[in-house]
C-alpha cells in the first residue's frame, strides 16, 4: 500500500522510457480485468437497491408496476401486525443474541488465555459449531428442544417432574430458543476473534500490573478489554449482520411458528416476495431493513475509522 | 498469527481461581458438544428406542440403518432418492462457484493493489459497503436480471450469484494480501516488460498459495452452508444439500424419523466440519482476515 520514495524512484524511469503506449495498454488491461467488479457494483448492488427503492413506492403485486403510489406501502407495512411482530422479535432476538455472544465469547477467550492445558482442544470445541450451517443448527436444536422426546423429557426423568422446557412450542418463549441455538453456533467466532486480540496485547502490561499489585480481573476490566475495542467492534459487526440475515435458522427450526410467534423481517420479506406476490410491500420492508443496517453500522464504522486514525497519528 | 508468548513461568499450583477457570471451560465445552453428541447417538438408534424418550442415552441397539435411509431413500415430496441428490447438487454448485469467485477476487485484488486504475478505489469502497446490503433488497431484482439472460434456475445462474455475493470478501482478502507484498517485485516485473496478465499468472498466482488456501476454505464452507441463495436461484433440479435437508425434515408428512433426520443433518454438515477439523488454524485465519477491517 504505502509507496515509499524508493518505489517512486524505481517507477519514474520506466514511465519516461516508453510513456504513452505502455501506460495505455496497461490501463486497458486493468480496466477489462475490473469489469466483473464494476458490473457487480453497478447492477447487483446499486441497481438492485434503486430498483427496490423505486418498487417500494409503487403498487406492484406479482409484477413490477410503475404507477407511483407514494408512501402507501410503508403505511401499510407499519399497520401490518405480522411485520410489527417481526420487528419486535428481531429487536429482542438481536439484543439478546449479540450481548450473550459477546459475553460468552469474551469469557471463553479470557479463560482460555489463562495458560490452560489442552488449549487447542478447547478452542476446537468452541469453534466447530461455526462451521455448521444455520439450517443444520436449527434442525439439531429443534430435536433437542422437542417437547415430547427432548431435554424436557430428560429433566422429567431425572426427577424434575414439573420442569417445563417446552419453549419451542410456547408462543411467548420460542424466540429465546432461537437465541440459544444461534448463540451456540456463533459465540465460538467471538472467542476466536477476541483471543487473537488478547494475544496481540503486549506482555509488558501484565508485568507492570504485577509490579503495581493490581489484581488480574481488574487489569482485564480496566485495561485489557478497552484495548480490545477493535476486535470487539469487528465481532459486533459480524454478529449484527447475522441478526439482519436471520432466516435459515428460523425456517429450519420453527418455520416462524408456533403460529407467527417467531416471524422475523427477512422471512417476512421472502414470503411477500415469492409466496404472496406482493412486491411493493416486500420492497418497502427490505428498504426499512437496509435503512436499519445503515443507521446502526454507519456510526460503528465512523468511530472505528476515527480510532484507527488517532492511533496511526500517535 | 497467534505467536506463542514468552514461556512465562508456568504456574502449576492449583488455586481456587484456577479451579473456577477449568470448571467454566469444561461446562462450556459440554454445552458446545451436547448437540454433536445428541446428533450422533440419535442417528444410530432405532426409532423404537428413540420413542422411549431418553435423548441423552447411548444406543442399546446400534444400527446404521438410519444413515442408509438418509443417504439413499429419504423422501423430499414424491422423490425418495435420499440426501445424496442434494450432496451431488452441492458439489456441482460449490466447485465452479469457488473457482470462479476466487479467480475474480484474485484479479480484483491484484488490479487494486498494483495497477490502481482511476476510479477503482471508489468501486472497491462501494463493493465493500455492498457486503452489508441485506440479501432481501437484492434478491428479487437479481431474479429478474438472471431471468432476462436465461440463467435463472440454472447451475450457471447460481454460480454467478455466489461469485457476486462472495466478491467483497474475496477481493478484500486478496487486496490485503497483495498490498503486503514488496512493491519492488512488481516494479521489477514491469521493467522486464511483463504485462498485466503475465505478471498476474507468472508472478502473483504462484506466490498466492497461502491466501488461496484460506479463500478455498472460506468459500467452500460458506457456499456449502448457504441456504437462501440456493433456494431462490438454483432451481428445483439443482437444490443444494441444505435446502434438501430442510425439505426432508420439515415438509414430510407422517411419522417423523428422528434418527434419519439426524443422520441427514450430520451428512450435510460433514463437508464443512471435515474442512474445519483438518484445516484448523487456517480456518481461523480466514475468519480474521475475512472480517471487515477498518
Amino acid at each position: 500500500m504505502a509507496v515509499t520514495p524508493a518505489d517512486k524512484a524505481l517507477r519514474a524511469p520506466v514511465r519516461h522510457a516508453k510513456r504513452k503506449p505502455l501506460r495505455k495498454r496497461f490501463a486497458l488491461a486493468a480496466y477489462i480485468a475490473l469489469l466483473p467488479m464494476a458490473l457487480t457494483v453497478v447492477f447487483a448492488y446499486l441497481g438492485t437497491m434503486l430498483w427496490s427503492l423505486r418498487t417500494s413506492f409503487t403498487n406492484s403485486r406479482t409484477f413490477a408496476s410503475t404507477s407511483f403510489a407514494g408512501v402507501s406501502q410503508y403505511v401499510r407495512l407499519f399497520n401490518n401486525d405480522r411485520w410489527m411482530l417481526s420487528l419486535q422479535n428481531i429487536v429482542i432476538y438481536g439484543v439478546l443474541f449479540i450481548v450473550i455472544c459477546l459475553v460468552i465469547g469474551l469469557l471463553l477467550a479470557v479463560f482460555i488465555d489463562q495458560k490452560v492445558v489442552a488449549e487447542g482442544a478447547l478452542r476446537t470445541v468452541f469453534l466447530y459449531p461455526y462451521a455448521m450451517s444455520f439450517v443444520a443448527t436449527g434442525l439439531v436444536w429443534q430435536w433437542i428442544l422437542n417437547p415430547e422426546l427432548g431435554i424436557q423429557e430428560v429433566l422429567h426423568r431425572i426427577g424434575f417432574t414439573h420442569a417445563r422446557f417446552d419453549w419451542i412450542v410456547d408462543q411467548d418463549r420460542v424466540i429465546y430458543t432461537l437465541v440459544i441455538a444461534t448463540v451456540w453456533q456463533a459465540s465460538g467466532l467471538v472467542m476466536a476473534l477476541l483471543l487473537a486480540g488478547l494475544r496481540g496485547i503486549d506482555d509488558e502490561i501484565w508485568k507492570a500490573a504485577r509490579i503495581d499489585g493490581i489484581p488480574r480481573w481488574r487489569v482485564y476490566v480496566s485495561i485489557v478489554i478497552p484495548m480490545l475495542g477493535a476486535s470487539i467492534s469487528t465481532a459486533f459487526i459480524l454478529l449484527f449482520v447475522m441478526v439482519i440475515k436471520l432466516y435459515d435458522a428460523v425456517v429450519a427450526m420453527t418455520q416462524g411458528g408456533p403460529g407467527t410467534a417467531s416471524e422475523v423481517p427477512a422471512k417476512f420479506i421472502m414470503e411477500y416476495l415469492f409466496g404472496r406476490a406482493n412486491l411493493g410491500l416486500a420492497s418497502a420492508a427490505s428498504i426499512v431493513l437496509l435503512i436499519t443496517v445503515l443507521a446502526i453500522l454507519a456510526p460503528v464504522f465512523y468511530v472505528r475509522s476515527r480510532a484507527l486514525r488517532l492511533r496511526d497519528a500517535r | 498469527m497467534t505467536a506463542p508468548r514468552h514461556p512465562v513461568k508456568r504456574r502449576s499450583r492449583f488455586t481456587p481461581g484456577r479451579l473456577g477457570v477449568y470448571a467454566f471451560l469444561l461446562t462450556s465445552a459440554l454445552f458446545f458438544l451436547l448437540p454433536l453428541y445428541v446428533m450422533l447417538v440419535t442417528s444410530v438408534k432405532p426409532m423404537t428406542e428413540i420413542r422411549l424418550g431418553n435423548i441423552l442415552s447411548l444406543p442399546m441397539h446400534f444400527t446404521l440403518d438410519a444413515w442408509r435411509v438418509a443417504w439413499q431413500s429419504a423422501c423430499t415430496g414424491l422423490d425418495c432418492k435420499g440426501i445424496q441428490v442434494g450432496f451431488w447438487n452441492s458439489v456441482r454448485i460449490v466447485i465452479p462457484s469457488t473457482v470462479l469467485s476466487i479467480l475474480v477476487g484474485a484479479v480484483n485484488g491484484y488490479a487494486l493493489s498494483f495497477w490502481k486504475p482511476r476510479g477503482a478505489s471508489t468501486l472497491f469502497a462501494i463493493l465493500l459497503m455492498g457486503a452489508f446490503i441485506p440479501v432481501q433488497v437484492m434478491v428479487y431484482p437479481l431474479v429478474r436480471v438472471l431471468a432476462t439472460v436465461h440463467l435463472f434456475s440454472s447451475l450457471p445462474g447460481i454460480v454467478v450469484i455466489h461469485t457476486i455475493f462472495g466478491m467483497p470478501v474475496m477481493t478484500l482478502l486478496f487486496r490485503n494480501y497483495y498490498a503486503a507484498l514488496p512493491h519492488e517485485l512488481f516494479q521489477a516485473a514491469r521493467v522486464d516488460g511483463g504485462g498485466f496478465w503475465r505478471i498476474f499468472l507468472q508472478l502473483m498466482v504462484p506466490m498466492s498459495t497461502p491466501i488461496i488456501v484460506v479463500a478455498i476454505i472460506m468459500q467452500v464452507t460458506g457456499i456449502w452452508n448457504d441456504f437462501v441463495l440456493g433456494l431462490v436461484f438454483a432451481g428445483t433440479k439443482n437444490l443444494p444439500m441444505t435446502v434438501q435437508l430442510n425439505n426432508i425434515i420439515n415438509t414430510t408428512t407422517g411419522e417423523r424419523l428422528y434418527n434419519v433426520n439426524m443422520a441427514a443433518t450430520i451428512l450435510t454438515s460433514m463437508v464443512p466440519l471435515a474442512i474445519y477439523f483438518v484445516s484448523g488454524r487456517w480456518f481461523v485465519r480466514g475468519i480474521a482476515s475475512g472480517a471487515v477491517k477498518g
